[in-house]
């Protein structure tokens, strides 16, 4: 077991865990951050996904020896209040069904958003593609994906 | 609201209590605690002190507090029961707070997600359960201002004296409200009168999913709390021999327990848990009979020449009919067993103490859990308490409540508090998949190409019955035969979205368009046809509404210009299951030699629409699941150990392989009837009737990627 601190949605915390132990479980178990979603333990489906330095990544399969300084955003940090364009975006398209995996589809939108604020159709469907819905939501997440970049300033 | 199934006290004595027991009016039961939403995303925050035992509450600021007593699995119903008791009560839906119901089947009924059940079953109730509350707000507000109750009307949160242009809200009426009798008998609105149901609404529980609130079972948290994961045999194995002495000396595992030839793990975080999992040393006693995918294949070609069937309908004399016979089609159709991979793998969390237990997740059968664990435990039932999460996706597997025993015996052996978590391997090896089944069709065509002999054997693994015998063709048809036969297996299986529906419907509808294309009729034609005959020269029980299955198909078709688009080949699917009435028209255009599933128009019967949002997302979530699964799902054993365990090898639709989906419902005033199901069934016959239009090729097998004509496609 080691202490490792680190930087998430803005402040600086610590767990006491061990150095394999996924970002995802940190979260999750020590540090209370339940918004981030286990789904498959090995990235295929990206209910995990968080930001690492802004980048989408898979917390489930990132060993928290390796996150170090680098800021981590989760849904919990992705806005104050709820209203990231693209949680707006989610709310007007009604996008969730059951609602599990969508933590997971939102970060990955943002983080897309974020290096590319006009993502053409194909771009969408490329970078969403990585993220699971078993309730078959994606035409309402394509749909908002859109959306939000309408309204991404 | 009804209350037959209440015994005691009776409807009027009960609410009658419930409304002397708090301070504002109570109508039914209750349950607090909500997390207060953000206001920025929708609706108001729960009103802090609001601590009613109701179905239905509300508050001297005027806020309404709903409950919705079915689990939520993803199906909408959080957000559909509302509407429907916020549409009698004329509710400012803007002013509605939702909370979820714990398990309480004395007072409330039927409390499962399954069947797509829940809104033909409490239609009624929820929207008496609104209207008693609006009447006694009306006799409120009409003594208020001493004028007779039948000069009042309400308008969204208030009641009316338009003579005297005067108007109270529900809030400043709630507390007189609640004193009054409750009246015996409450008018309902006319449904053409209907604001809120028909219209749409979001997803009441949008602010908490969008923020990464603790809603799901696997969210929960207990202080103290201890964390299982379990090592299960795979089908037809034993436990034989244990060594968990590496796995008990690793970090933070507390202990390991064995119960049922299962192994537990029990520790403080889940993955220390994991790793001492995969620390275990097992030997596993193999059965005799262990059995794999090929063994399955050649058993099905057995039990369809030999095996012993039970008959499930008989009309005519189909031995006279094929023998007179002008032609005979016949088609074998077979369909593996699938998972049902919600996102949220199993999980529960389980407290028994000595008088009693506390059980805490997602079920889809909340009073089946709590009975179960009662009679484990030698506990009365009414000493386990359930309280429901949100769920992320059932899809059936919560139907079971074989998790929520492991929860409850790892709790009983450790006594403590423990969340039982399933990891995806357990979840897609774990059991009860949707059973693999394979059926023979034959049909017997006249020398005018009149349909005039019918049968169907279906055979299945752990699959009970596998046919519909009511469904259409019967009905329609002179001489028809359906039987089965059922092979008992190790492997596990149950209910999986559309139980049987969901690949029978691809069956029979594509062996209607063969069947069809062999009598050199048009697809939709030959349906209305024998739907006609059905009409007019009935054989047999008749168990649909031929008229509501001839409304979706004409609707479907009109929508889809059935037949007059060029550069596009369409296949035609219609079904009738759970109530509800839905016809699909597939369409594929060739790109680079190989078909490709362009869009899916979709007309459904559901009676009235409750919120068209929600019944929208049904309806596209149906058609892709059903798409997906019909093309890349599989599940194969090798010696009862399922050889795919996770969503590397076990693969399921993404976005950049759905299709365009157009969805159309029937206007009419016929009691709603469910959307969480029907929309699937007759997915892949309208794909691979459209796949056999482009390619001249039909499919019989999913999934259909393996299936030669689609060999190659990404």
């Amino acid at each position: 077991m080691s202490v490792y601190k680190l930087q998430i949605n803005g402040k600086t915390v610590q767990a006491d865990v061990e150095p394999d132990t996924p970002l995802l479980w940190v979260l999750r178990d020590h540090l209370g951050l339940v918004g981030t979603k286990y789904g498959c333990g090995i990235a295929q489906c990206g209910a995990c996904t968080v930001h690492l330095n802004g980048q989408a990544t898979r917390s489930c399969v990132l060993p928290v020896s390796s996150v170090g300084n680098s800021k981590v955003t989760t849904i919990e940090g992705l806005s104050k209040n709820g209203d990231h364009p693209v949680q707006q975006a989610w709310n007007e398209v009604d996008v969730p069904q059951c609602g599990y995996c969508q933590a997971g589809q939102i970060m990955t939108a943002a983080a897309l958003l974020k290096r590319n604020p006009k993502p053409t159709e194909e771009e969408i469907e490329t970078t969403m593609s990585g993220n699971l819905c078993r309730c078959g939501t994606y035409h309402r997440i394509r749909e908002a994906v859109k959306l939000a970049a309408t309204k991404t300033k | 609201m009804t209350m037959q199934s209440i015994p005691n006290p009776s409807r009027r004595n009960f609410l009658k209590i419930a409304a002397a027991a708090g301070g504002g009016l109570l109508l039914g039961f209750n349950w607090s605690g909500s997390e207060a939403a953000p206001a920025v995303l929708n609706g108001p925050a729960a009103v802090p002190g609001v601590d009613f035992n109701s179905y239905l509450s509300i508050s001297p600021q005027g806020i309404i507090t709903i409950l919705s007593p079915n689990p939520e699995v993803g199906q909408g119903i959080k957000t559909a029961f509302p509407i429907i008791v916020a549409e009698e009560l004329d509710a400012d839906w803007k002013k509605v707070v939702v909370e979820q119901a714990p398990l309480d089947t004395k007072k409330f009924e039927r409390q499962v997600a399954g069947g797509s059940g829940s809104i033909p079953h409490s239609w009624k109730r929820l929207r008496e359960a609104g209207a008693t509350a609006r009447q006694m707000l009306i006799e409120a507000g009409a003594k208020r201002w001493s004028v007779p109750a039948a000069e009042c009307s309400t308008d969204k949160g208030f009641v009316v004296h338009a003579a005297s242009n005067r108007k109270l809200s529900y809030g400043d009426l709630a507390t007189d409200a609640s004193k009054l009798p409750v009246p015996a008998d409450v008018k309902l609105k006319e449904i053409k009168d209907f604001k809120l149901i028909g219209s749409t609404v979001r997803n009441v529980d949008n602010p908490g999913i969008l923020t990464g609130k603790n809603l799901f079972g696997i969210d929960f948290h207990r202080e103290g709390m201890l964390i299982a994961m379990l090592q299960r045999p795979a089908f037809g194995y034993k436990l034989k021999n244990l060594d968990a002495t590496a796995a008990k000396a690793m970090p933070g595992i507390v202990d390991v327990v064995t119960f049922n030839n299962n192994v537990a793990v029990v520790g403080k975080s889940t993955w220390q848990v994991k790793k001492a999992k995969d620390a275990l040393k097992i030997e596993w006693e193999k059965a005799d009979n262990l059995e794999s995918t090929p063994d399955h294949n050649r058993l099905f070609k057995e039990l369809l020449d030999t095996g012993t069937p039970t008959v499930r309908r008989k009309d005519g004399d189909v031995d006279a009919a094929f023998k007179n016979a002008a032609r005979v089609v016949k088609a074998e159709y077979q369909c593996p067993f699938l998972p049902h991979s919600p996102m949220e793998p199993m999980n529960f969390f389980a407290h028994v103490k000595a008088d009693g237990a506390e059980l805490v997740g997602p079920t889809q059968t909340p009073e089946l859990a709590r009975n179960e664990t009662a009679k484990l435990l030698g506990l009365p039932p009414e000493k386990v308490t359930v309280a429901l999460t949100r769920m992320g996706g059932g899809f059936g597997r919560r139907l079971k409540t074989d998790y929520v025993l492991e929860a409850v015996n790892v709790s009983k052996l450790v006594n403590a508090p423990v969340k039982l978590i399933w990891s995806r391997e357990d979840d897609m090896t774990g059991g009860s998949y949707r059973p693999a089944v394979r059926y023979r069709f034959e049909a017997a065509l006249d020398a005018q190409n009149n349909l005039i002999g019918y049968k169907l054997r279906g055979v299945g693994i752990n699959s009970g019955n596998p046919t519909r015998e009511d469904n259409f063709p019967s009905g329609a048809v002179d001489n028809l035969l359906i039987d089965s036969v059922e092979h008992k297996s190790p492997i596990t299986t149950g209910a999986w979205r559309a139980p049987i529906t969901n690949f029978l419907a691809f069956a029979e509808q594509a062996f209607i368009d063969e069947v069809a294309q062999a009598a050199g009729k048009d697809p939709v034609q030959f349906r209305l046809d024998l739907l006609e005959k059905a009409k007019k020269q009935p054989t047999g029980a008749i168990k649909y509404d031929i008229d509501r299955m001839i409304g979706v198909i004409k609707l479907a078709a009109e929508k889809s210009q059935w037949g007059k688009k060029k550069n596009v080949a369409q296949g035609f699917s219609v079904y009738f299951s759970h109530r509800s009435y839905v016809a699909q028209v597939g369409e594929v255009v060739m790109e680079k030699g190989k078909p490709r599933v362009a869009k899916v128009y979709s007309a459904a019967d559901c009676g009235v629409v409750v919120n068209q949002s929600g019944a929208r997302q049904q309806v596209m979530g149906c058609i892709v699941d059903g798409i997906g699964h019909a093309m890349y799902g599989q599940l194969t054993f090798k010696e009862g150990v399922p050889e795919q365990k996770n969503f590397n090898t076990y693969r399921m639709i993404r976005m950049n392989e759905i299709p365009e989906v157009e969805v159309h419902f029937v206007q009419n005033e016929i009691e709603p009837t469910g959307l969480g199901e029907p929309s699937l069934p007759p997915a892949g016959a309208a794909v691979a009737n459209a796949i056999f239009k482009a390619t001249g090729k039909r499919l019989y097998n999913q999934p259909f990627v393996q299936e030669d004509v689609l060999k190659g496609i990404s």
